[in-house]
């Protein structure tokens, strides 16, 4: 076969193979909006199910979701950024700190129901939080520390060492050198990160299952050591455990979880674009 | 880090000193009248790991003069200069042995404060390398964080030292604007503006002219000729024109030695040694 030929089919199957990947979103979302829109009206989005969840709105759902991840990422943000800076800008290469390293890039490939069972055994039951949305959000948070971890050390890997260097030959301390130069510069990739890994979290179903997730709750949570709805595993026994559901009531809430996750990338993105136009170095 | 340190008691007027600056922040530190600028190395050694990058320099560095030290690449007048503000203590692995004098105390004394330092002892890179942020916010940077200046009085210091290199006029205007908007020379200046803002005794510059055009270059250096009567310059240049037409003093090192140190005319017109003779005239390096 002649070299223009090969790399023609070659370049075909590269192009096919693209567009393979795109086929599954594309259908999934076509599917999921198709059967799922005409149910969300504002009444859907602020209203309590009714009727054995068969019909209603999802609030309580939505809420629980908001307060999970909202309250996780203020838990994991704060540990995972200091993490970050003390593996990147203190800790030399000893021992011990690649052995964190190490264990960072597993905890990232932890499957989620064993976190779950984690979660289920450390904060519900060995620290007594019960089966509540502290409980729920100090599992999630975990989930969500290698992320932002890896995150936060790739931002400030990212800020010029001259910047470093010009902030010490100051005289500048070290850790006035993190705060005034390197965190500001790293924050957008410190917050990009932290909202990817939250739309991770917010999807999840395993994590929340054991640790704070309620089937049905006739009223709002109303403390942290409450149980909650959550949308994931709302989104579950709706299309499991309950017979006769209407179909659209499913794809309804799969369309508002799938939502609100993409919010959160697209978030991400925006973030991403905006600070990379204006970073200049 | 093992430090030999034979002059510990050295480092104890730099204490008194630190207290006093606390006491009177706006005031520039007060050292002994005839250390002033001064600084000076016995015997200094330099490892990194086990190549030994500094041999035996000893050096006397004069007030209010400018001092270049030349040589070919990688002889070790970057490593000697960043000894001068300890910017070296960053690399991993370095050993240093024998006496650095600044202003009469001895700056690898244990006690003594990198900080304090850092802020008599001003840095000018290679490259300019203004923060991302504005221009005002750039010269402000030392003064901020040595609390040197009240909300009122901090604009005078910029406008101080953005007058020093001749930018106040052009900039004045600016100063809320990115310094990341301005030329390669104006950077350059600019850094030399904040450097000079945290009020330093001693102004370091690694090759400063090197990443610049030629009449760039020439105005930073008329700029350096002017600000020698305010501070004690040490400049290190591939440039051995630039090191003839701008300094009085100049020192030639090779391979980690200082080779001979003098008045800039007679180390280019009479050098002592031979080798010097045959790097300034061309024959190697």
């Amino acid at each position: 076969m002649d070299p223009k030929t090969a790399q023609r089919i070659a370049f075909t199957a590269l192009f096919l193979g693209t567009c393979l990947v795109i086929v599954p979103v594309v259908f999934v979302l076509a599917v999921i909006v198709k059967e799922g829109a005409g149910i969300i009206n504002w009444n859907f989005l602020t209203t309590q199910p009714l009727n054995g969840m068969r019909a209603g709105g999802i609030f309580p759902a939505i809420l629980g979701t908001l307060i999970l991840v909202s309250g996780a990422v203020m838990i994991s943000l704060p540990i995972g950024v200091l993490a970050a800076v003390y593996l990147n800008e203190y800790a030399g290469e000893r021992p011990l700190t690649r052995i964190i390293r190490l264990a960072i890039i597993n905890l990232a490939g932890v499957p989620s129901v064993v976190y779950g069972l984690f979660g289920l055994a450390l904060f519900v039951m060995f620290l007594q939080f019960g089966v509540s949305i502290i409980a729920g959000c100090c599992t999630l948070a975990i989930m969500e520390l290698p992320v932002i971890i890896t995150a936060s050390r790739e931002a400030l890997n990212s800020v010029p060492q001259s910047f470093r260097e010009v902030s010490l030959s100051l005289g500048a301390s070290r850790w006035q050198t993190i705060r005034n130069v390197v965190l500001p510069n790293a924050l957008p990739g410190i917050m990009t990160g932290t909202i990817l890994s939250v739309a991770r979290v917010a999807g999840e179903t395993a994590p929340i299952l054991f640790t704070v997730a309620a089937f049905y709750l006739p009223h709002l949570p109303r403390s942290i050591f409450d149980q909650t709805m959550a949308l994931p595993y709302h989104l579950y026994i709706i299309s499991t455990q309950i017979p006769n559901m209407p179909r659209e009531l499913t794809f309804g809430t799969a369309l508002v979880l799938i939502s609100m996750v993409f919010i959160m990338n697209l978030a991400a993105i925006i973030i991403r674009v905006y600070f990379r136009r204006k970073k200049l170095w | 880090m093992p430090l030999t340190t034979a002059l510990p008691d050295r480092c104890d007027h730099v204490m008194t000193r630190l207290e006093y600056s606390a006491k009177d922040q706006s005031s520039a530190l007060k050292p002994p009248p005839d250390a002033a600028g001064v600084i000076e190395t016995q015997g200094l050694n330099l490892y990194y790991g086990t190549f030994h990058a500094l041999i035996g320099v000893t050096i006397k560095i004069q007030p209010r003069r400018i001092t270049s030290i030349i040589g070919p690449s990688g002889c070790g007048k970057s490593t000697l200069l960043r000894t001068f503000n300890r910017m070296n203590d960053l690399i991993e692995g370095i050993q240093i042995t024998g006496n650095v004098i600044v202003e009469g105390a001895n700056i690898y004394a244990p006690g003594c404060s990198i900080e304090q330092l850092r802020k008599r002892v001003g840095m000018v890179f290679q490259r300019p390398n203004p923060f991302p942020l504005t221009v005002f916010e750039n010269v402000a940077f030392g003064p901020r964080v040595h609390k040197m200046a009240g909300r009122g009085e901090l604009m005078g210091i910029v406008e101080q030292s953005l007058r020093a290199v001749l930018l106040w006029d052009s900039l004045k205007d600016r100063l809320h604007r990115s310094a990341l908007e301005l030329s390669l020379e104006e950077k350059q200046r600019l850094c030399i503006a904040r450097a000079i803002a945290a009020k330093p005794e001693i102004l370091l510059m690694d090759e400063p002219c090197s990443a610049l055009d030629p009449i760039a270059t020439a105005r930073v250096e008329e700029l350096m000729t002017g600000l020698k009567s305010r501070f004690t310059i040490v400049i290190v240049t591939h440039n051995m024109q630039q090191a003839a037409r701008i300094s009085d003093d100049t020192g030639f090192m090779l391979l980690g030695e200082l080779i001979e140190f003098g008045d800039t005319d007679q180390v280019f017109t009479a050098p002592r040694n031979e080798k010097t003779e045959q790097y300034i005239t061309g024959r190697f390096g």
